[in-house]
């Protein structure tokens, strides 16, 4: 299938995705359920991959910042900005991408080899709604959650750097990362966060939904919602701080 | 009542069904009976909208199912049961979860209610104090009979069985086909019931629908299926050392 064959095709599986819930009570369940098993479940991963990504990100700026004519404190504001700007929001969207998109696109997948989703259309329920809109749902609401742990660790992460290795002084550090502090900066991330927490729940859940064989295709559809996710999360990184920031 | 008028259903250029027409009844348990790959999962997928047929239409008491909107088509399959040939349980639901899934999904009832009825639907499958194992705990036959007893939840007008005992003992096999029999009969279901067990079929077969080669070679009952002279369906039904010994006689 080619490129817009997808499109298509997910575009026609979002709009059955978005309709009316048979039961509300239900739905409000589910989405809890995957709050726990998309977010709680990632909050780990999240916090090692941040706490390293912020020491690094500060020994690179404390790398580039070698000359006595830039104050100290520039390093931890730098750090900060890189930070929420784009380490925090992008890469670990990017990590989640493979985490919990995989995790979707398999689950969703064994259900239709298994013949799940059929027993689901049985019993008068949408399936495509049932299985994939709490998650859409419940990923909106918790990758914001997940990214600003992020942050606040990658940042603790620097601190934690500076003051073992003494590349800054923990107090230039503490004052850089307050320094011209712009709300606008979380807001945009925060405005990413949620447009990529979408890609990732409904591309992987539109790639296991369309699972066709056994368990081969099963992980054949995950490989593919994790590439297709990325590259949609690159694009639209690019499109939004386009819109955004210039 | 259940009717297919002349559906016909291929896979790119297979053709996997062609201009099969066939009634079944209500209060009755009707069996279609085949070799395997002759296209009786793919006929019984058709009947319940699972796959789109090519050509012709599908009745349910008069109300044309092929050509409903996807909402009246939701409102008939409120009223259909059905088991599948691999089970098909949620794999993440326990035993009981399995079984007042759709009560929860559709009915107003406490979950008092909800668990009386799922254990009433699980002893008449013969199943006890399985209520709280997962789908992977159970054995194959096992996973069936739960498989049944969600089927039969909502009390469906219309029973769909594809392969209820493959893979159960003879016994297990035999208290399955009465249980769709009684059933059938209690609730005034139109049952259809895909097997090629011909135990099954000397059972409970009201009405009997052989499909050779995707095509409806031959209908009906049990008694005239041994009298036949249909040279395909003979084939069929006297393979075993056992059952030519019958013919025999
Ligand atoms: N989704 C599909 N895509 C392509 N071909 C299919 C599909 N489903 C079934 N077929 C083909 O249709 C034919 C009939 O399959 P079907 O599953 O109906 O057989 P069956 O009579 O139920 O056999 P069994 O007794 O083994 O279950 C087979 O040749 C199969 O390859
Ligand atoms: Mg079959």
């Amino acid at each position: 299938m080619n490129l817009f064959e997808h499109l298509g095709r997910y575009l026609s599986l979002m709009r059955l995705v978005f309709r009316k819930p048979e039961k509300a009570s239900i739905y409000h369940k589910q989405v809890l359920i995957e709050m726990e098993s998309l977010g709680l479940d990632s909050m780990g991963i999240v916090a090692i991959v941040s706490v390293f990504m912020g020491a690094v990100v500060t020994i690179q700026m404390a790398f580039n910042v070698d000359t006595p004519l830039i104050p100290m404190y520039t390093i931890g504001y730098a750090t900060k900005q890189s930070v929420i700007l784009e380490f925090s929001p992008t890469i670990i969207s990017l990590i989640l991408a493979g985490k919990v998109g995989s995790r979707i696109a398999s689950e969703i997948g064994t259900m239709r080899v298994t013949e799940q989703i059929d027993a689901l259309e049985i019993m008068g329920i949408n399936s495509s709604t049932y299985l994939i809109f709490p998650k859409i749902i419940a990923s909106l609401f918790i990758n914001p959650v997940l990214i600003v742990f992020s942050m606040f660790l990658a940042l603790l992460g620097g601190y934690a750097i500076s003051a073992i290795t003494g590349l800054v002084a923990p107090h230039d550090y503490l004052y850089g990362i307050r320094a011209f502090f712009e709300m606008f900066d979380v807001i945009y991330a925060l405005i990413k966060t949620v447009v990529f927490a979408f890609i990732i729940a409904s591309v992987s859940g539109y790639h296991g939904y369309y699972t066709k064989g056994g368990a081969l295709e099963v992980g054949k559809s995950s490989t593919q919602a994790v590439v297709h996710s990325s590259i949609a999360i690159i694009f639209f990184n690019l499109i939004l701080t386009q819109i955004l920031l210039a | 009542m259940i009717e297919a008028q002349n559906i016909s259903k291929s896979f790119g250029e297979h053709k996997v069904l062609n201009d099969v027409t066939i009634r079944f009844e209500k209060g009755r348990t009707n069996l279609i009976i085949g070799q395997s790959g002759s296209g009786k999962t793919v006929l019984m997928k058709c009947l319940v909208g699972l796959l789109n047929v090519d050509k012709g239409k599908v009745l349910y008491d008069d109300r044309v199912f092929s050509a409903m909107s996807f909402r009246e088509m939701k409102s008939i399959r409120k009223e259909i049961g059905m088991l599948f040939q691999g089970g098909a349980l949620f794999d993440s639901k326990t035993v009981q979860e399995n079984v007042i899934f759709p009560l929860s999904m559709f009915t107003q009832q406490s979950h008092e209610e909800k668990v009386e009825r799922a254990n009433f639907c699980l002893s008449r499958v013969n199943l006890e104090n399985v209520n709280h194992l997962m789908p992977a705990e159970l054995s194959g036959g096992m996973k069936k009979r739960v498989a049944i007893a969600r089927a039969i939840s909502m009390n469906p007008r219309y029973l769909f069985c594809d392969e209820p005992n493959s893979g159960l003992d003879p016994k297990t096999s035999n208290v399955i086909d009465n249980l769709i029999k009684e059933l059938t009969e209690e609730f005034d279901m139109t049952t259809v019931v895909n097997t090629h067990d011909m135990n099954s079929v000397m059972e409970i077969g009201d009405k009997v629908a052989y499909i050779y080669k995707g095509e409806l070679w031959w209908v009906g009952s049990k008694d005239e299926i041994l009298h036949s002279d249909n040279p395909e369906l003979n084939d069929f039904v006297f393979t075993s050392e056992l059952t030519q010994r019958l013919k025999d006689r």
